[in-house]
């Protein structure tokens, strides 16, 4: 390459300063910010910027889910059968459950019906599959590939084979994206369903932890008891496992119990996820001074 | 290293693009866990290396609009990254000339200390909207960012350099 190539580009820069564009374009960013984090007016901006992306992130992982389910198509018969008398198995024992569980989900109706209040049940569901994309390593949120075309709207609650999973907090026409119940910012009303106590279990930004800062210290509760979530504030079924506690530390000389406990759903292995519809219905106004019932809030 | 070679500095908008493009797409691949805690910020970097390369080229629009997309492509706060951005950019245009003619090794030194002022950035917006990441592995990708640089000049030398 020779050092003297034709450079026909103006020598002095054209437009305004460098300084002054910084100052301006500065100013149009922390706008921008203030906008979408005050007042979410840049909602219809977000939803369509994130169809705009949507296509390149799909692009990025694709090679890997194309690998994935090669793998998956070559597995071997032996593996696939194994699998099959496994999965045989587990259908015969959730068949059992089953019978049961219809003649109780009758009973407890009657029992509603008498008391006048609504099951909440879930209605209608929908499965989204996972893109794989690390969005934040330090933020525990994934996207999945349904969004308001398909019904799906902010604040519905999404849940695996295991349990709850978390919440949509962005619906893009296309995608939608979920904070899990791990995240730092997401909160959710639990119940302890050994003894009835609600509590309201944080994420920590471990997809293997959350903590229950809100127990006195003279709550019931022990390692392995079963975390649901209670329903309340509405964005959550009522009676769907959440995590099981495994560790309870009582300090004297803390008012509050120290409580930490795992969630059941695989947050960081699940290819797919269950978004949810249900009545959530009125919110039973029941006093709880030690466990304020704050809705369990994404933003 | 840049200056050490001569580089074509008018590089076409379709190349331009598609450098920040794959440093968008390198910034959201799929990594196993322990690699994306190190992650560097590739957008930064490339930011750099047109900022270094010639302001002229793109000046801060080009920037600021790659902070846009990555926040877009993240989900998080719309205009984090494009501040954090257009900044480096500005103090990496101003002092253009000096760190061109560093030697690698002081390059890589200005590289580090830049990259730390976008994180701080990052960490500041993060902190003022209400969600602080006090993580102290937010701060393993700067040193990556910095050791990476003289792969980036590299690879965008090259792919700015084909005909």
């Amino acid at each position: 390459m020779s050092l003297h190539e034709p450079d026909s580009r103006p020598l002095l820069l054209g437009g305004p300063a460098l300084g002054l564009r910084l100052i301006v374009l500065a100013l149009i960013s922390a706008g921008l910010m203030v906008a979408d984090h005050r007042h979410h007016q840049l909602a219809v901006i977000r939803d369509w910027l994130s169809a705009a992306v949507y296509p390149f992130q799909w692009a990025v992982q694709a090679p890997l889910a194309a690998w994935t389910a090669t793998r998956e198509s070559l597995s071997s018969r032996s593996r696939i059968e194994a699998d099959n008398v496994r999965l045989a198995a587990d259908n015969f024992v959730l068949r059992l459950k089953l019978m049961r569980f219809e003649s109780l989900e009758q009973e407890n109706q009657r029992l509603r019906a008498a008391r006048e209040s609504t099951a909440r049940v879930v209605e209608r569901t929908l499965v989204a599959e996972i893109v794989r994309v690390d969005l934040d390593p330090f933020r525990q949120r994934v996207l999945v590939n349904k969004g308001t075309g398909d019904g799906v709207f902010r604040g519905q609650a999404a849940l695996d084979a295991n349990g709850i999973f978390g919440q949509v907090t962005r619906a893009g026409p296309i995608s939608a994206e979920l904070i899990l119940i791990s995240d730092p910012e997401h909160a959710i009303p639990v119940q302890v369903n050994r003894t009835g106590a609600r509590s309201i279990a944080l994420g920590t930004g471990r997809s293997g932890l959350l903590s229950l800062p809100y127990l006195p210290q003279n709550a019931d509760v022990v390692v392995g008891d079963l975390l649901v979530s209670s329903g309340l504030g509405g964005v959550y079924p009522p009676g769907y496992p959440v995590g099981r506690i495994t560790t309870v530390k009582r300090d004297t000389g803390q008012p509050l119990l120290s409580v930490e406990a795992e969630p059941l759903a695989a947050l960081d292995r699940d290819p797919e996820v269950l978004l949810v519809w249900f009545d959530s219905g009125v919110v039973e106004p029941e006093p709880e001074p030690e466990a304020p019932a704050s809705p369990a809030q994404a933003e | 290293m840049i200056g050490t070679r001569r580089t074509r500095t008018n590089i076409g908008w379709p190349r331009i693009a598609g450098i920040t493009l794959l440093a968008l797409v390198a910034s959201v691949a799929p990594l196993p866990d322990w690699l994306d805690l190190m992650r560097p910020d590739f957008v930064a970097l490339i930011v750099l290396w047109f900022s270094l390369l010639s302001p002229r080229l793109t000046g801060l629009g080009h920037a600021w609009g790659a902070g846009l997309a990555l926040d877009a492509f993240r989900g998080v706060l719309l205009g984090q990254h494009a501040l954090s951005l257009i900044v480096i950019a500005y103090v990496a245009a101003k002092l253009r000339l000096q760190i061109r003619a560093f030697p690698p090794l002081q390059q890589s030194a200005v590289i580090l200390a830049l990259l730390f002022l976008n994180e701080f950035l990052q960490f500041w917006i993060d902190g003022v909207a209400g969600h602080p990441v006090t993580d102290w592995r937010r701060w393993l990708a700067v040193p990556v960012g910095a050791a990476c640089w003289p792969l980036v000049v590299g690879f965008c030398t090259r792919f700015a350099a084909r005909r």
